[in-house]
């Protein structure tokens, strides 16, 4: 088995109030061409001004990547011709990059593990081209259209270490990723609509990589990367040299194909950005940041383990922003976590998920599961009855006290009731009894159920147990 | 009127003893005759003038509070965006462009109620030195229509010296207001670096761009720089630093200054009479109470290569946007997209144009970068502490502006290297981002001389008050150079 080495580079799209060096506003969905100025054109004469939200959506995510934030960076110009370039160059970021040295952990099946962030920075985005029909190339029918509405909208570019070992790691930091975008607000972090793009390297053996390019969505990072992986160890098992490349993953044929060679990569010609200031970061400004920032899932998974949820749970509730806000506000409420969380992921999910509804989409609210567990520990309910009961909840919001009421469902906790119905099971079954004076222990839940049957399940289980025990010793 | 200063007919504009339609009727029709022989004009905006003039004089009827340049006509060099009429910058590839918006210096002008009456003729994107790289027009020197007026606003140089507007604004990279102000007889600023907002200016060198201005009296030049100064939003590039009121401070009388000569950078290339009118000036601030002290800038000989590395490497990038697609020219049969790129660039730009800006590609390329690029931001850097340090020890720095007398036509045009070397003397001043004024100090061979005078950065108000002491004491201000006896006789 060969070693896999892949890094990924991530583009986010920033959702700003307006673009990177102007203020048009950020919008996906408006008319083509509407959302444009000189500065975003790339008009003579206009110069960038840079977007102080977008600064602080950075520091936010490079807070949350536990990167180094430096005191200071740089913007560079990145230089080529395309149409969807209106200056001919792309306001980057190079050697002086606004963050680096962070990590991401992320949940494998071999437990926890680190992938180190090399940098991230912050550049615009290009505008957005539409190819027509070609119908012959030499006949000049073909043609494309440019809409210059995504032209300067604020993009991050997130570039990880070498440290993903497998496809599946790397769908896992790419999806450990969106949450975190996503709690953070900054991003819808949506691969479909080209919120989040994603490239891949990867080797074998520590040997020569290539590069994959614009991958859009999850399923197609894993195919690409389980397509490449396959395709260089075939290379390699030939005994041929792997050749440092970019290529280019066809999504239906599910292959990659071979678009440059290194020779032919284009020398960008960097050279710090003449219209713009170097970006000085204040402390005070990175702790304000931080002091509006929303809990991440890390830090929440975190501090649910220490409420004594196990970690799979701790990690389920805090990647899940929706059942973590639930969970949260139970908390508030004084409910004990570890049982709102039996709950939430026992009968709450399995009900959510055989609907393929949210937390959110349905009628229980915090207060009623925190009735719910004050009800089962004044022991109005036993355990068995809760269960219907919460599907009930979910599905109507009625109040679980409001359903014992009106079904009668109340557990029954009167000690000469639950006797009288003991002594009655005991007088049926004096076989039973025997044995079970004669050390055979198990009899007892024999017990149990015929007395719960009795009680039309209503009986208090602690209770029952206690008469149950009493009567079994003194008979 | 239109030989009288600025700063009198605005006056007069002010007290309604004369309209401004009048002036601006006046100054265009003189401005057409002229122009047959000058070419100093891209663009003539009568009707627009015009209108703007009537608009003006109802407004100071009604008794509304104008600004401080109403009524006055004022030319713009093409490179400065205006809102609707057309930009060229001297290019084939802009030759239709009317951009959709004003730059910051022309709203700040119209605000102050100046009435722009053209776009004026330039070297093509502000490279060159005698106007000569225009793709359209050859302007002549008011003084010697057989000589260049400078460069690259040579237009903005020659229209206010010959009459035809009262003020203009141009643009100063490595030399590019205060070698034709020295060419042709006039008082031209570049204000320090970030003074005034670049936002409209099309871009050649944007770490060294600022837009300036030419008058052909201290008092006029104040009075314009103080309009077009400030801080721009727009701009990141421009300082917050609130701007003082240069015009109303020219009479205080500035303490006893120290002026700073780099003798060791006037030993080459310095034409004698150059030299003598230089001397002759500086004996005139001595005698002045200014005692003249030699500074040493060590670097600045390095200035000229250093320079044409890094202006045409951002020229590189700032040229690019010119591909065809968006606006202004498009060439080739449009099969393809890089025979659209090379059809359009190829027939758009001209000869100097392309020579600089494949000196820029190839000075940032990989391999080369560091030895050239990254090399001239270091050498810039020492030269920027030469100045800083010599700023320390005297007050003020004076140099000649240009190391000759206005050149014949035709002259220097195929021997880029010497036209080069006229902006030796203003080149290093650009690089250390400091504010400098080119004052007319005498006439040799009939030909106007001029001086710089340099101060510290954001220093324009004191280097205002000894341009305007030196012009009191000279008497050379408000010169008529002989274009105007052709017409007036």
């Amino acid at each position: 088995m060969r070693k896999l080495t892949i890094g990924l580079e991530v583009h986010v799209q920033l959702k700003t109030r307006s673009k990177m060096f102007c203020s048009c506003p950020v919008e996906f969905k408006a008319e083509p061409n509407t959302l444009v100025c000189p500065v975003c054109l790339g008009l003579p004469g206009a110069l960038p001004v840079l977007n102080r939200q977008a600064v602080e959506f950075t520091i936010a995510v490079a807070l949350a990547l536990h990167c180094e934030i430096q005191p200071c960076s740089q913007f560079h110009r990145k230089n080529y011709f395309y149409p969807d370039l209106p200056k001919g160059y792309q306001i980057s970021q190079y050697d002086l990059p606004f963050s680096r040295n962070g990590y991401l952990m992320i949940e494998t099946e071999a437990g926890e593990k680190k992938i180190g962030i090399q940098r991230v920075h912050m550049e615009e985005d290009t505008a957005k081209m539409i190819h027509g029909e070609s119908i012959s190339r030499t006949l000049g029918l073909g043609y494309s259209l440019v809409d210059f509405n995504r032209s300067g909208v604020p993009l991050l570019e997130i570039v990880s270490n070498p440290d993903i070992s497998s496809p599946q790691e790397a769908s896992l930091y790419l999806m450990e990723l969106r949450s975190i975008l996503r709690t953070l607000g900054v991003s819808s972090a949506n691969m479909e609509e080209g919120a989040l793009r994603c490239d891949v390297n990867i080797s074998l053996d520590g040997g020569t990589r290539t590069e994959i390019k614009n991958l859009n969505s999850f399923h197609s990072v894993r195919k690409a990367l389980e397509y490449e992986a396959k395709r260089q160890e075939e290379v390699l098992d030939r005994g041929e040299k792997m050749i440092q490349e970019t290529r280019h993953y066809d999504e239906r044929a599910g292959v990659t194909i071979s678009m440059r060679a290194k020779e032919e990569a284009e020398d960008y010609r960097y050279f710090p950005e003449p219209d713009l200031v170097p970006l000085k970061v204040h402390p005070a400004w990175i702790e304000k940041v931080k002091s509006r920032m929303p809990e991440l899932p890390e830090e929440k998974c975190q501090r649910y383990k220490s409420l004594g949820l196990f970690p799979a749970e701790a990690a389920t509730i805090a990647n899940n922003p929706e059942l973590a806000a639930f969970f949260d506000s139970c908390l508030s409420l004084n409910a004990p976590g570890k049982e709102v969380a039996n709950w939430l992921l026992s009968e709450v999910l399995k009900f959510l998920n055989s609907r393929n509804l949210s937390i959110a989409d349905v009628p229980l609210t915090p207060e009623k599961l925190v009735e719910f567990l004050n009800l089962m520990k004044e022991g109005t309910i036993s355990s068995k009855i809760g269960k219907t009961l919460i599907e009930e909840m979910l599905a109507t919001g009625e109040e679980a006290r409001a359903i014992i009421v009106r079904k009668g469902l109340a557990q029954i906790s009167d000690p000469e009731l639950i006797k009288k119905w003991a002594q009655e099971v005991l007088a049926q079954n004096p076989e039973q009894v025997k044995e079970y004076q004669q050390g055979k222990e198990q009899v007892f839940g024999f017990f149990v159920g015929k007395i719960m049957k009795l009680s039309g399940g209503k009986a208090n289980p602690e209770v029952l147990n206690r008469i149950l025990r009493e009567l079994l010793s003194s008979s | 009127m239109i030989f009288r200063p600025a700063f009198e007919i605005l006056r007069e504009i002010r007290e309604r003893k004369i309209s401004s339609s009048e002036l601006v009727r006046a100054t265009l029709g003189w401005a057409h005759s002229v122009e047959e022989k000058l070419h100093a004009f891209l663009t003539l905006e009568d009707e627009g003038a015009l209108r703007r003039a009537e608009e003006i004089d109802r407004r100071l009827s009604k008794g509304e509070e104008m600004g401080p340049l109403a009524g006055l006509p004022v030319a713009v060099k093409d490179n400065i965006c205006t809102k609707g009429v057309r930009t060229t910058c001297g290019s084939r590839i802009l030759e239709n462009f009317l951009p959709p918006y004003n730059a910051t210096v022309v709203e700040k002008l119209e605000k102050a109620g100046a009435v722009i009456i053209g776009k004026t003729n330039c070297d093509e994107f502000a490279m060159g030195s005698s106007t000569e790289n225009s793709a359209f027009l050859k302007t002549a020197n008011p003084w010697d229509l057989r000589r260049v007026p400078g460069g690259s606003s040579g237009g903005s140089a020659a229209s206010v010296s010959a009459y035809q507007a009262h003020l203009s604004l141009g643009s100063d990279t490595g030399g590019s207001v205060r070698q034709p102000a020295s060419f042709c007889g006039l008082f031209g600023i570049k204000p320090t670096y970030g003074r005034v907002s670049r936002y409209g200016l099309v871009a050649f060198a944007s770490s060294l761009d600022q837009i300036g201005a030419f008058a052909r009296n201290v008092r006029d030049l104040a009075l314009i720089t103080e309009v077009i100064s400030g801080h721009d939003p727009k701009d990141s590039t421009s300082l917050p630093e609130p701007v003082p009121f240069y015009s109303r401070e020219l009479e205080v009388p500035p303490d006893r200054l120290r002026v700073g000569v780099p003798w060791d950078l006037l030993q080459e290339g310095l034409d004698s009479e150059v030299k003598e009118a230089f001397y002759k000036a500086l004996k005139v601030l001595e005698n002045s109470g200014f005692p003249i002290e030699e500074v040493s800038l060590p670097h600045a000989s390095y200035g000229l290569p250093t320079y044409y590395l890094i202006a045409p490497a951002e020229a590189s990038a700032n040229l690019a946007r010119y591909d065809g697609i968006r606006f202004g020219l498009r060439a080739g049969d449009k099969k393809d997209l890089i025979s659209l790129y090379k059809e359009t660039r190829g027939q758009g730009f001209g000869a100097e144009v392309k020579r600089r800006i494949m000196l820029g590609t190839f000075a940032l390329s990989l391999g080369y970068r560091d030895a050239f690029y990254v090399k001239a931001q270091k050498v810039r850097t020492l030269i920027r502490e030469d100045f800083e340090r010599a700023l320390r020890k005297v007050d003020l720095i004076a140099l000649p502006t240009a190391p000759t007398l206005p050149f014949q036509m035709g002259e220097k045009v195929q021997d880029p290297l010497s036209m080069y070397m006229s902006d030796l003397y203003t080149i290093p001043i650009s690089l250390a981002g400091l504010p400098a004024i080119s004052v007319p100090t005498a006439l040799e061979k009939g030909l106007p001389v001029g001086m710089q005078i340099v101060g510290p950065v954001l220093s324009e108000s004191l280097i205002f008050r000894v341009s305007y002491l030196f012009e009191q004491k000279s008497g050379m201000h408000d010169l008529k150079p002989p274009i105007l006896e052709d017409y007036c006789a």
